[in-house]
């Protein structure tokens, strides 16, 4: 499962990687978001997986529970990758209503 | 101790009620300035506090470190978050007069204090995770500061500020993960004490630099810094102040404090990246400044080139060396963010930053160019201003352990540093006036702010001693962490 998780945070780290050098602004946006699932599936993956135990267990109880803080982490994590995301397509879409074009080099190279 | 919410609580309320009071413009600056002054009134308590007796913790919600929210005020926080008080409460002054009323209608003044908010939590917090959370909250108010009412060139530098910083936090991001997944907590006091004693200590060179590229992005060090002469020359004067002045100052303070508690035993390997890229963000952000011919442009590669003086001696990592790069940053925030003020009454006057159309001001705005003359000659390490006495202490440092290369490249860029501010002086003010060229009225809380920042140059210039003291004491705090360990966790 770590394996496999690992693999699916690599190939998420790439494609937002290879994305981002993408000339167009929508492909921009969408390897940024990749980049941020990538890094929650990493933080998951690294501290540890616990499968089919619940985090929150009560005083007393013995055994293996899984680990909440990795959790809340990624839960922020989400929130604020959401919030900047919905950031970044409103600012696209005013720069593409003002510069009328897709191509970032083409923005603003009127007057540099 | 409660009173280390009160700079992150105030910004919070101002801007709360900021936009709740809506379009007043007058009734918006006045309470934008009491709340700027009150945080400045927290964080002088603050200092005050830590001074008197040591590091000050406050856990929130009472539970105990290592589980819950824990805000330090160590001497280094502590200073900073004054700076934080200082400029905020100039920055906001300036802007009366500095900001065109369509952005002040848009919530200007409650972003500002939003992005104040995120600064001073980045500055207080025990946690690393939470470092990550203040970091995207002042990054959040900056985007939007810096994305209101934009057009072509200017959307493109917001563009290339937001991919970048972004990228950064996904890197930090990725950093704490792996960083979790070795220590199993967050907390900077706990981490110092687990971090040594892991049993399989494995990946420690990758998670260090994954933190030096992620804060490196954000100081603006070689070779991460083109984004920002890229984009600071764009928003407003008062705006690109606040930057210069506090944002590439938080990505300094976190390397500072990540490696002085996680990384200090490190095989000398890191440092001498740090050292390396300290040496050549000076080299290269100074040759840079002295080829250009914009005011703001002059300023960005300057605000670059200066960010190499304040890592460097965390590079070295003597106390000496620690408390040079402290007090050179202190001073840097003060004299830089006064100088992207200065290009505040260059475009209130001629309506530009270009230094060709510039000049004459010496004769027409004879106060002003005295007045400018101090942050410009500080800059530029002209004795016996505060830019001298930081200079010549990290000179001092590095020749205490015998790094004489480091001390001749510092006096070295020191010199170009000179020649760029003394350019930028002759052209802006003593060169006759181009033709054609007409003035504008300043206002009067324009002066009011740089003067404000002229008068804390030269008290950290004539006050050099006691503040020198008291960034010592920051550095001991820094390189012996058990004074922070055993503040937050308690105990021995």
């Amino acid at each position: 499962m770590e394996l496999l998780l690992a693999l699916v945070a690599g190939v998420l780290y790439a494609t937002g990687l290879y994305l981002m050098l993408r000339r167009r602004l929508t492909q921009l946006i969408v390897g940024l978001s990749l980049l941020a699932s990538g890094s929650n599936v990493l933080i998951f993956t690294a501290a540890g997986l616990t499968r089919g135990k619940p985090p929150l267990i009560a005083a007393g109880t013995p055994g293996p529970f899984a680990d909440p803080v990795p959790q809340s982490l990624i839960l922020t994590a989400i929130v604020i990758g959401f919030g900047v995301l919905a950031f970044s397509l409103v600012l696209a879409h005013r720069v593409h209503r003002t510069a009328a074009t897709d191509d970032i080099d083409a923005i603003g190279s009127e007057q540099t | 101790m409660i009173l280390l919410a009160l700079p992150i609580v105030i910004p919070l309320a101002t801007a709360i009620v900021l936009s709740l009071l809506g379009q007043r413009p007058a009734v918006s600056r006045a309470v934008a300035f009491a709340g700027a002054v009150a945080i400045f009134g927290a964080a002088v308590a603050v200092l005050a506090r830590v001074e008197a007796h040591g590091i000050q913790v406050l856990q929130i919600g009472s539970w105990p470190a290592p589980f819950g929210i824990t805000l330090v005020a160590d001497v280094f926080s502590a200073m900073l978050v004054l700076m934080v008080g200082i400029i905020g409460m100039v920055v906001t002054g300036h802007s009366f007069s500095g900001v065109d009323p369509r952005r002040e209608k848009f919530g200007y003044h409650s972003l500002l204090h939003i992005l104040l908010m995120g600064v001073s939590g980045a500055f207080l917090t025990g946690d690393i995770f939470n470092l990550y959370v203040w970091f995207e909250v002042m990054l959040i108010a900056s985007f939007v500061l810096m994305a209101l009412y934009r057009t072509g060139t200017q959307l493109r530098a917001a563009f290339t500020y937001v991919t970048l910083n972004l990228l950064a936090s996904a890197l930090l991001l990725t950093a704490i993960g792996l960083l979790y997944g070795q220590a199993g907590t967050l907390n900077f006091a706990d981490l110092a004490q687990v971090w040594p004693q892991r049993q399989t200590p494995a990946l420690d060179e990758a998670i260090a630099m994954l933190f030096v590229i992620a804060f490196g992005i954000k100081a603006g060090l070689f070779p991460l810094f083109f984004w920002l002469p890229a984009s600071y020359h764009a928003p407003p004067a008062a705006i690109g102040a606040l930057f210069a002045g506090l944002l590439t100052k938080v990505g300094v303070y976190a390397l500072i404090r990540v490696f002085t508690l996680l990384f200090r035993n490190a095989a000398g390997g890191m440092y001498s990246v740090i050292l390396v890229l300290s040496v050549t963000t000076m080299v290269v952000g100074m040759t840079a400044a002295v080829g250009q011919r914009d005011f703001r442009r002059v300023l960005s590669f300057n605000l670059v080139g200066h960010i190499g003086f304040t890592t460097v001696g965390l590079a070295l990592s003597t106390p000496f060396a620690v408390a040079a790069s402290i007090f050179y940053m202190l001073h840097h925030m003060v004299v830089i963010t006064s100088l992207f003020l200065v290009s505040g009454l260059f475009l209130r006057l001629r309506r530009t930053t270009d230094l060709a159309a510039l000049g004459g001001l010496y004769r027409t705005h004879p106060a002003t160019a005295v007045l400018t003359m101090i942050p410009i000659f500080s800059l530029a390490g002209v004795p016996p201003l505060s830019g001298f006495i930081a200079k010549l202490a990290i000179i001092e440092a590095s020749l205490e352990i015998d790094y004489y290369w480091l001390a001749a490249v510092v006096l070295a860029v020191s010199l170009l540093t000179l020649l760029s501010m003394a350019r930028l002086w002759s052209d802006a003010f003593w060169k006759p006036a181009p033709p054609g060229a007409t003035d504008a009225r300043l206002g009067p809380a324009m002066l009011a702010s740089i003067a404000v920042l002229a008068a804390v140059t030269l008290g950290l210039t004539f006050a050099a001693e006691p503040v020198f003291s008291l960034c010592s004491r920051a550095a001991e705090q820094l390189l012996h962490p058990d004074e922070y360990v055993r503040a937050v966790l308690g105990g021995g």
